[in-house]
């Protein structure tokens, strides 16, 4: 275990704790940089997925881990980032570092209108609105035809950056690394987010609306910004994964994709950045393990006739409720606790990590 | 001058009228208790002032101006801070966060800067960590700075709560209950700080309590309340030598044994 000497704030205001950290982090990002040299177009392709993913989890994640906000609607803000993204520059042939960032802004406005009328809402009542946007979504893409092509999809552009092409099936490690840099962007946000009052007004909305007023946390106004900071990384995740698809339709963003997402943190674990890409490691390549266990088993067996269709959901759904029920603080919480207990080993007690009995909360007013 | 005003204040929920024209001033510098049986109305007069619920009459005045047009959040801006009954802390947060959320309404930075976190928002931070730290050197948080909330045992988190109201620098404290379910020691030290509140920073106090220990040892001014209405005001041994709130506490002295 590693004893850390504090001898000034800025300490506790850095992204690492300590010097090591930092070490092991930027390993990680050397790696991750590297990986096109070894691997690959295919499982480059799916590694840039996952990241797409862990972006759009991280949107999610700072609405339902950070902000206590649920939201089932956030395929709705994906396809509001691919489709703005596309249109600006398939229409007014704007260059795509011009149309990501304002694909991101559109998703936030969109946020932030959503939650001008759902700020009064909470639990499973804002799970049930936020629901009805992502089924309106796919409706108003097919509404919307002479702009989103409606049923029949709409076709990506290449990207093309100073000259270069960024065509996912050109140059998957063009892509990859646009995609890395643009979720190492979000991660340094997202961060910055939490250690700033910001980060502290969101908390404090989702762990006491009553006690956040009684310091002067505006409620209404938190909640949007929550929401448009959420909605707006999700959207800049969508934009890329409309660049990714190559093509998409309303059916690319429907109520699954949501609910794909929501589970994506749930397994990671909630109010952890560590936890979207956990998540997004196991939507990414869950599918691909459960099709290569299916394939040497249908080789091996002659399974075939006999495999039920639709496996991956049923496995999806079975890890779900074993994450729900046996470890809801996600992969990472597990983490959290195997790291704790090699820390303190053999100190390590069985319930050093049970909560204590929750207070009574005062009665809420309203 | 007066610190704060409740002026002929009512509160009627539907037919139960809570708080049935009180009226009060708290001065500058003093500690005021309100005492009551339960239902009594002393915290609905906190919720009152706190904004949580809006009077069905009369007005409250904070330095001389109505507060009723503000919202909840707007209060402690004015330099009114509140702790609660039952503790109402972010329990999935450390302690040191709980007291720097307290420092929410002297933040200056906007979201973009913070985003970004330019050099402003780090020594705007530096601040608001001093100030924390302050709060935590005073009440002795010291080895709790880095523990979550939730695995607190409860003496601590009163003290929690009643650091993340200093950290706000309020005018005025509400302090709503500060020794229910504490040990007689942590009662003690509950005095001693309000006194210091008192004394060293310079913080006006209005508190409820059930404790009549403590308010005899720091109040400066007690409003007994029955069913809403004001029962009489004065120094503590004024308020206990009181027939009419004698027989509101024990009822009427019908057998001379039920002291």
């Amino acid at each position: 275990m590693r004893i850390l000497f504090k001898t000034s704030y800025d300490a506790d205001l850095g992204l690492f704790a300590h010097r090591y950290q930092a070490f092991w982090y930027f390993l990680l990002l050397a790696g991750a940089a590297g990986l096109p040299f070894v691997m690959n177009d295919f499982w480059i392709g799916e590694v840039a997925l996952m990241l797409i993913w862990a972006i759009a989890g991280m949107g999610l994640m700072l609405l339902v881990g950070h902000s206590g906000q649920p939201s089932l609607g956030h395929a709705a803000f994906m396809a509001v980032g691919a489709y703005t993204n596309v249109i600006l520059q398939a229409s007014l042939g704007l260059p795509f570092v011009v149309s990501f960032p304002l694909a991101g802004c559109a998703a936030a406005l969109a946020g932030a209108l959503l939650a001008l009328p759902t700020a009064r809402l909470h639990g499973i009542y804002l799970a049930i609105a936020t629901l009805a946007v992502s089924i309106l979504a796919e409706d108003g893409i097919v509404m919307l035809a002479p702009w989103t092509g409606g049923v029949s999809g709409i076709f990506a552009p290449d990207i093309k950056i100073l000259g270069v092409g960024f065509n996912r099936y050109v140059n998957a490690p063009g892509f990859y690394w646009l995609t890395l840099g643009v979720a190492v962007l979000v991660v340094l946000g997202y961060r910055n987010i939490l250690r700033s009052p910001l980060g502290r007004s969101l908390v404090a909305v989702r762990d006491s609306e009553i006690s956040a007023q009684a310091i002067g946390v505006n409620l209404a106004r938190t909640k949007a910004i929550s929401f448009a900071l959420s909605c707006g990384i999700t959207g800049l995740a969508g934009a890329l994964m409309g660049h990714f698809a190559g093509v998409f339709n309303h059916e690319t963003f429907t109520i699954f994709l949501s609910i794909t997402l929501l589970m994506m943190i749930v397994i990671g674990g909630l109010g952890s950045i560590h936890g979207a890409f956990l998540g997004a490691i196991v939507i990414t390549f869950l599918p691909l393990a459960i099709s290569i266990v299916r394939e040497f088993l249908n080789e091996r067996f002659g399974t075939a006739s006999v495999m039920p269709p639709g496996i991956e959901t049923a496995a999806f759904g079975a890890i779900l409720i074993a994450f729900i029920l046996l470890e809801p603080m996600g992969i990472y919480g597990r983490w959290i606790k195997i790291r704790t207990y090699f820390e303190l080993f053999p100190f390590c007690r069985r319930d050093m990590f049970r909560r204590q009995r929750a207070y009574l909360k005062t009665g809420r007013i309203r | 001058m007066s610190l704060l005003e409740l002026d002929d204040v009512t509160m009627s929920f539907g037919g139960l009228t809570a708080v049935d024209g009180v009226s009060f001033v708290v001065n500058p510098g003093e500690v005021f208790a309100l005492v009551g049986p339960n239902g009594a109305g002393k915290s609905t007069i906190f919720n009152l002032v706190s904004r949580y619920c809006t009077p069905s009459g009369g007005d409250i005045r904070f330095e001389s101006k109505s507060i009723l047009g503000c919202a909840p959040h707007d209060i402690p801006r004015l330099g009114i801070a509140r702790t609660f009954q039952n503790i109402e802390l972010f329990e999935h947060a450390t302690v040191l966060q709980n007291l720097l959320i307290g420092r929410h309404t002297h933040r200056r930075s906007n979201a973009i800067s913070e985003i970004l976190h330019l050099p402003g928002v780090r020594a705007e931070e530096r601040r608001h960590r001093l100030a924390a730290e302050r709060v935590i050197d005073f009440l002795d948080l010291q080895p709790h700075r880095e523990s979550l909330i939730l695995g607190l045992p409860y003496g601590v988190r009163k003290v929690v709560e009643l650091g993340r109201a200093l950290a706000v620098e309020p005018k005025l404290l509400l302090l709503d209950e500060p020794a229910s379910g504490l040990s007689a020691e942590e009662t003690d030290d509950v005095a001693f700080w309000i006194e210091d509140i008192r004394k060293v920073m310079g913080i006006t106090v209005l508190m409820v309590e059930h404790d009549m220990g403590l308010v005899n040892a720091v109040s400066d001014r007690v409003l007994a309340l029955a069913d809403g209405r004001a029962l009489a005001i004065g120094t503590p041994q004024e308020i206990q030598t009181d027939p009419v709130v004698i027989e509101a506490y024990i009822g009427l002295g019908d057998d001379e044994a039920g002291e």
